[in-house]
């Protein structure tokens, strides 16, 4: 073919594919191929991403009307629920939208461990999501401060605190982040900055989550690899319309309390006005982050209470070496099983026991199952990794047993 | 070049690797220095350095009545301390306590009837409820913490005891905080 022929031919898609090639990455995104028997245990990644999309909408639009100062913060968030458009339905999927992103995180999370999705090769796929998790935290934690309610007030004051545990140098510490001796209009104005800011650096990190996966693949609900083009099938249309199919359902129990339990997630004492003379009767964290509160308190010690803490979430990065079984799936792991229950069991005993008050039996009980966490990772999983006897494995995702 | 290309895999060090890794060295140190102003930019700015100090009329505090104000966005507590709170402050082993601090020191000569403290509980930052707790003291609803009449950490997570601000007495009926 001479070259003035094939000069013509060039369409506008070519000369910008030479230049940039975003189309062949898109080809990939539409070709990306995908073990075919993924369950619905699947979708809640892509619901996590859908849930990031809506919180930066609804946040870029209510940003335009939040004011981020000590004396209007509060008056601000009730003129957007009264006088701004739809500011109250756009406060409430932001609301709401938060605790929803939490428990598709939480669900994607436990998935991740129930089928082994942590092991080789993908632990860097685990640690940047660990990493997304971590963000997530901070923005959540952040963007509870902005209303400046009591729980915001009170809630900002406990946890800058944590660090004031650091030796040495905690007090100092404590007093940049806030800016000021206590928490103030400066402590609200960088967290109002911080807040916008990270769920961008969020979707950096979830960028990062998912070229590692496709470098590998999905896992399964088999937990044996790829090993043909029999296994798979492209993930358009196959998944794309199954994560649709999951989204309908998201999109359902989002509604349900957008639109009949908007407050039933958060703390009546949050629609207060913040008060640095009164603190409420019972503080307690937004619901998400219970079980790690009463890791926090189950600690006679305030450093020691912290580094507990902390370690809760620490300790997640070391999961793909304490559970050293090369069988991913828990379902050919009896025993890895059967744990596995009593482990999620233990971590909704302990966000239930992070929302009682920090006497009697609660306290005891915050302790036993404090303890019980830690020994699972640094016990339980390494034992029964090591003596557990795993079921037969399939040959290949497409064999029959 | 030497002659022998094998003996080149041997690494030397030259002139030039001396002056590229001090330079970079240079570059890092001053790349770090940079970020300073960024940090130190969180830091209380000077106009909240400079909050002045507060002046407090004693003289409505009646016996048994704990006065809240607020001094640098914290809340401070002024304990006009009855017989009863006095004696057990200074009757309780001090020695044995998590902070151990006699009363004496944490009230001014002559003025023991007087408990000025910072009302920020030493654990997480709450404010304590003022006569309440198992020792007629303080409790911290937050995470349970229990603090005697001198405002001394007794029992719970917090570390230390509610902690003394800077104050002098200018007349026997007025203090001056900070």
């Amino acid at each position: 073919m001479a070259k003035g022929e094939n000069k013509k031919k060039e369409t506008i898609v070519d000369w910008i594919e030479y230049r940039l090639p975003i189309f062949s990455f898109l080809r990939h995104l539409g070709e990306y191929r995908t073990p075919k028997n993924l369950n619905y245990m699947w979708n809640f990644g892509s619901i996590a991403g859908i849930a990031l999309v809506i919180q930066i909408v609804t946040g870029i639009v209510l940003a335009m009307h939040y004011s981020p100062n000590d004396a209007t913060a509060f008056s601000s968030v009730e003129y957007i629920m009264r006088n701004v458009n739809y500011g109250w339905l756009l406060r409430y999927i932001h609301a709401v939208g938060a605790s929803m992103f939490f428990v598709a995180v939480y669900i994607h999370i436990a998935r991740g461990m129930y089928y082994g999705s942590y092991k080789s090769p993908r632990e860097l796929v685990w640690f940047f999501g660990l990493f997304i998790f971590i963000l997530m935290m901070a923005t959540a934690f952040m963007g509870y401060v902005l209303p400046w309610g009591q729980m915001s007030f009170w809630g900002a004051t406990v946890i800058t605190n944590l660090f004031s545990a650091i030796p040495l140098v905690g007090e100092s510490v404590v007093r940049w982040l806030w800016g000021g001796f206590s928490v103030g209009d400066a402590t609200l104005n960088r967290f109002f900055a911080l807040h916008y800011l990270l769920p961008f650096v969020i979707v950096g990190v979830v960028i990062i989550h998912i070229m590692a996966l496709h470098v590998h693949g999905s896992n399964n609900p088999k937990g044996v690899e790829v090993q043909s083009k029999n296994d798979t099938v492209p993930f358009h249309p196959y998944y794309t319309v199954k994560d649709f199919v999951g989204f309908g359902v998201y999109f359902l129990v989002f509604a349900y309390f957008v639109f009949y339990q908007p407050n039933y997630l958060g703390h009546p004492d949050n629609y207060i006005e913040s008060n640095p003379m009164v603190t409420p009767e019972h503080i307690v964290p937004e619901w998400y982050f219970l079980p790690f509160y009463a890791i926090l308190r189950a600690i006679p010690s305030k450093l020691g209470g912290v580094v507990m803490m902390f370690s809760g979430i620490l300790v997640l990065f070391a999961l793909p070496w304490l559970d050293h079984s090369k069988v991913k799936s828990a379902s050919y792991r009896p025993l890895f099983r059967v744990m596995f229950w009593v482990f999620i069991f233990d971590v909704i005993a302990l966000g239930y026991l992070g929302g009682q008050p920090p006497e009697g039996i609660y306290v005891f009980l915050g302790r036993l199952a404090t303890a019980y966490y830690f020994t699972h990772f640094m016990f339980i999983l390494p034992f029964v990794s090591r003596y557990e006897k795993p079921l037969p494995l399939p040959k290949s995702i497409s064999s029959k047993e | 070049m030497p002659k022998n290309n094998k003996s080149s895999t041997k690494k030397t060090v030259t002139r030039r690797d001396f002056l590229v890794l001090s330079a970079t060295a240079m570059a890092g140190v001053g790349a770090a220095a940079c970020a300073w102003p960024f940090v130190d930019s969180m830091n209380p700015a000077s106009d909240v350095l400079a909050l002045a100090s507060i002046e407090v009329d004693l003289s409505p505090i009646v016996k048994g009545q704990t006065l809240k104000v607020l001094w640098r966005g914290k809340p401070v507590f002024i304990r006009h301390r009855t017989e009863k709170d006095i004696e057990e402050a200074e009757k309780s082993n001090w020695r044995d306590l998590r902070d151990p601090e006699p009363d004496s020191a944490r009230v001014k000569p002559g003025h023991k009837e007087w408990l000025v403290m910072i009302g920020v509980c030493t654990h997480l930052g709450c404010i304590p409820i003022g006569h309440s707790g198992d020792y007629d003291g303080w409790f911290c609803p937050c995470h349970g913490s229990h603090y005697d009449t001198s405002g001394r950490i007794m029992k719970g997570p917090a570390p230390l005891n509610l902690i003394i601000p800077e104050y002098k007495f200018i007349t026997d009926t007025k203090i001056k905080v900070g």
